[in-house]
């Protein structure tokens, strides 16, 4: 089958493209990028005011499964990416069992392929169990297909086990994916400490619980020379950590989150639980240097830590709440509304941080649309205004405080891992042709 | 005139005029604690739910007693007693009281937030009668109520706040109740029990209480959960007391008139020697008093106005 996508203006920031151009698609792999492009027979998709770009790729997602599939499952989570422009997302490794050993990433894989959406990623554990003690069975895991390690919000305390998998690690040329928290700085801590944890009388974690394992993980990763991935960065400080040690020629990249992009810790006075996260919600400061840092190229991708939860478990005292938010299918348009709206990012500088550079940090494919890749690209409407509403989430959990909140930019097409998953804001459950046949005539021509 | 609001969650949502209103009628109803029979039909038909998920007596008698002179139907729920302690939710707990036609409840927990949590999800009043280490609204009223009473006036007061600033619901309220009565606030503890960013609430941080009791109208005292010291906030109870607790040596430089008061219970020794507690400035026993017409003013502002009430 043929496709050819018309007059969209395709962003593709690893190729160094920001013009009006047309794509044909052939047999699931790109064939042509040009101006213009006329053929016969193919599936028209006028993408004019349009913006088309690689498959976004998401590298920090809790998917749940195996564990929690009633807050979320390889299906849910794949579909609620698809909607939201991911055609890629790793699955964070502390699932109940976590991922340390293979038969649970050949599982993940499975039920991935066999959803057959967005490309799963899996990340194994550091450490077995997420412990902090040993580390895991990391040749058989990379066998299995695990694209990088983390132990997420079990940070490692131990700087020598800390130390022993980075020099391990090495073997694979994977990064080790870091949340950084000093586990004793932030004990039982709610919220950013600050003013408004002093206020509302919430337990703080404070920047430096980040800061202080931000610069430990640096000095290990000079040390040993591996390669590092610092997981959602919240604070001014860590940026500036990260800053220098890049200037020092450390091998760390990092990410942040759209949310610490976006909100500040003043948005809980009214304890809304949605909003209990980990890194917490910090000062309005340290957004100023997320952003700084996103435009200077020291943070180089933006990650949704989407983190569903079940309602029972958001319903609840606010120290009694689980930590994290949905982000998937909110991401894109709050990126958009918020960053490259106002001015603050371009487009090509934000679909970099959602594709090329994600694709890079990981080494996977995908991140850039070049003639005879399998084609995983997103048609984005930049000006199609819409309201966030919960309850129209194809994930499984509602944990998200953007609930009700007046977005721009909508995903309308995707196509995933060569094949049209959603087209007209809608998936293809149908047969492709069907599909045109029976709703879709008046925008595509045979 | 009434309150309104449906709750009364934390101080900082209340105006200067709400808090004289609650103080003015606090004054006209103390004079029924004077009367041999304490009792006015004013909430006579209205249901009030003490919900008390924290041991507590002198917050809970004094909601009790308070609801009781007005004649309110009052229900004690403990943490003994409480579904919640085995495991029902918040929301189904004010689902249920909804269902019961509740007119109030006053709500003690461990939890910072709970009673905003539980208001979201409740049609009837909700008093915060202390919430983790957040507030406790009703305490700031009465000490603003005593210390009127007895200095005659609030405004350009200068207070200081001595103890765990960091863990004290009762600061935290007082802070801001007195800051916005026109007091000028210290807060006296070691770093370790004060709050990251306090200042901005414009208050001044002081290390040397010597100092300051001398240049303060009102000393307020704040227990000192004895639990701290394990957590490493200060070396010892009997530094603490050392440097924070007041005795007789310490206060013998202070002002004739100057008041000495304590949300209680009071660890003697402590933060409070016993010789100290017992002189007249210490006005510890007046408080407790006040909390009664203050909570009683409290309960028939925010539920008088409502249709069905009686008197
Ligand atoms: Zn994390
Ligand atoms: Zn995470």
């Amino acid at each position: 089958m043929k496709y050819l996508i018309k007059k969209g203006r395709l962003v593709d920031p690893a190729n160094r493209i920001d013009k009006i151009l047309d794509i044909l698609i052939e047999d699931g792999k790109i064939k042509a990028i040009d101006q213009e492009i006329e053929i016969e027979k193919a599936i028209i998709i006028d993408a004019s005011n349009k913006i088309v770009t690689p498959g976004l790729i998401d590298m920090h997602v809790h998917l749940r499964e195996p564990g929690r599939e009633d807050e979320e499952t390889i299906e849910s989570g794949s579909r609620a990416a698809i909607k939201g422009g991911f055609t890629a997302i790793t699955s964070m490794p502390n699932t109940d069992p976590p991922v340390d050993n293979a038969s649970i990433v050949e599982m993940i894989l499975e039920k991935a392929s066999r959803v057959g959406l967005a490309r799963v990623f899996p990340v194994g554990a550091i450490t077995k169990g997420l412990k902090g003690e040993e580390i895991s069975e990391m040749a058989d895991l990379i066998q299995a297909g695990v694209v990088a390690f983390s132990d997420d919000g079990n940070s490692v305390m131990n700087a020598l086990v800390m130390r022993r998998a980075m020099e391990y690690a090495k073997m694979f040329n994977v990064p080790l994916i870091l949340h950084e928290e000093d586990k004793n700085l932030s004990r039982h801590g709610q919220a950013n400490e600050g003013f408004y944890s002093t206020l509302l009388g919430l337990k703080g974690i404070p920047a430096v619980a980040e800061e202080v394992m931000v610069a430990r993980d640096l000095l290990l990763a000079k040390f040993t020379g591996a390669k590092i991935h610092i997981a959602h960065v919240s604070t001014k400080g860590s940026v500036a950590l990260i800053a220098q040690a890049k200037n020092e020629g450390v091998k760390v990249t990092c990410e942040v989150t759209p949310h610490h992009l976006i909100l500040t810790h003043d948005n809980l006075m009214d304890f809304d639980t949605n909003l209990k996260i980990n890194p917490p919600l910090r000062s309005r400061e340290d957004v100023e240097s997320l952003r700084e840092g996103l435009k200077d190229g020291t943070i180089d991708a933006i990650a949704s830590d989407h983190a569903p939860h079940a309602r029972q478990e958001k319903e609840v005292e606010f120290d009694l709440a689980s930590f994290g938010m949905v982000g998937l299918e909110t991401s894109l348009p709050l990126l958009i509304t918020e960053l490259v709206d106002k001015g603050v990012i371009s487009f090509p500088c934000l679909i970099e941080k959602l594709s090329a550079n994600p694709a890079k940090i990981l080494g996977v494919p995908g991140g850039k649309l070049s003639p005879g890749s399998s084609v995983d690209l997103v048609i984005i409407d930049p000006e199609e205004k819409f309201e966030v509403k919960v309850e129209k989430f194809e994930s499984k959990s509602h944990n998200s405080p953007f609930n009700g909140w007046k977005l721009k930019g909508l995903v309308k097409h995707v196509f995933s891992q060569g094949k049209l998953a959603f087209f007209e804001g809608a998936f293809l459950e149908l047969k492709e042709e069907q599909v045109f046949r029976e709703g879709a005539k008046k925008k595509v021509t045979l | 005139m009434f309150l309104k609001r449906k709750d009364l969650l934390t101080i900082r949502d209340l105006d200067v005029e709400e808090i004289k209103l609650i103080l003015e009628t606090a004054s006209s109803f103390e004079e029924i604690l004077t009367r041999p029979i304490k009792k006015v039909p004013t909430l006579r038909g209205k249901t009030i739910v003490n919900f008390f998920l924290e041991p507590s007596t002198r917050t809970r008698s004094s909601f009790e007693l308070a609801a009781k002179m007005l004649s309110a139907e009052l229900i004690n729920i403990s943490a003994k007693t409480s579904a919640v302690a085995k495991g029902e939710s918040l929301k189904d707990t004010a689902k249920t009281f909804e269902a019961m036609k509740i007119d109030a409840l006053v709500i003690r927990h461990s939890s910072s937030g709970a009673p905003h949590l539980l208001a979201k999800f409740a049609n009837f009043s909700v008093i915060n009668a202390g919430d983790g280490t957040h507030e406790h609204p009703t305490q700031a009223l009465l000490d603003l109520f005593t210390i009127k009473k007895k200095l005659g006036k609030i405004s350009g007061l200068k207070i200081a706040i001595v103890g765990d600033i960091l863990h004290s619901r009762v600061a935290r309220s007082n802070i801001l109740a007195f800051n916005k009565m026109g007091v000028k606030v210290t807060l006296v503890a070691p770093p370790t029990l004060i709050p990251l960013d306090i200042e901005a609430l414009d208050v001044e941080v002081r290390y040397n209480l010597n100092e300051v009791i001398k240049e303060v109208d009102v000393v307020y005292l704040l227990r000192i959960q004895l639990e701290r010291q394990a957590e490493a906030l200060f070396p010892s109870i009997r530094e603490y007391s050392s440097l924070f607790g007041l005795n007789l040596e310490r206060i013998r430089e202070i002002k004739p008139n100057t008041l000495i008061m304590h949300p209680g219970p009071i660890n003697r020794g402590i933060e409070i020697s016993a010789e100290v507690a017992e002189l007249p400035n210490a006005i510890i026993a007046d408080q407790v008093e006040s909390g009664i017409s203050v909570r009683m003013a409290l309960l028939y502002l925010l539920l008088g106005g409502k249709t069905g009430g009686g008197g």
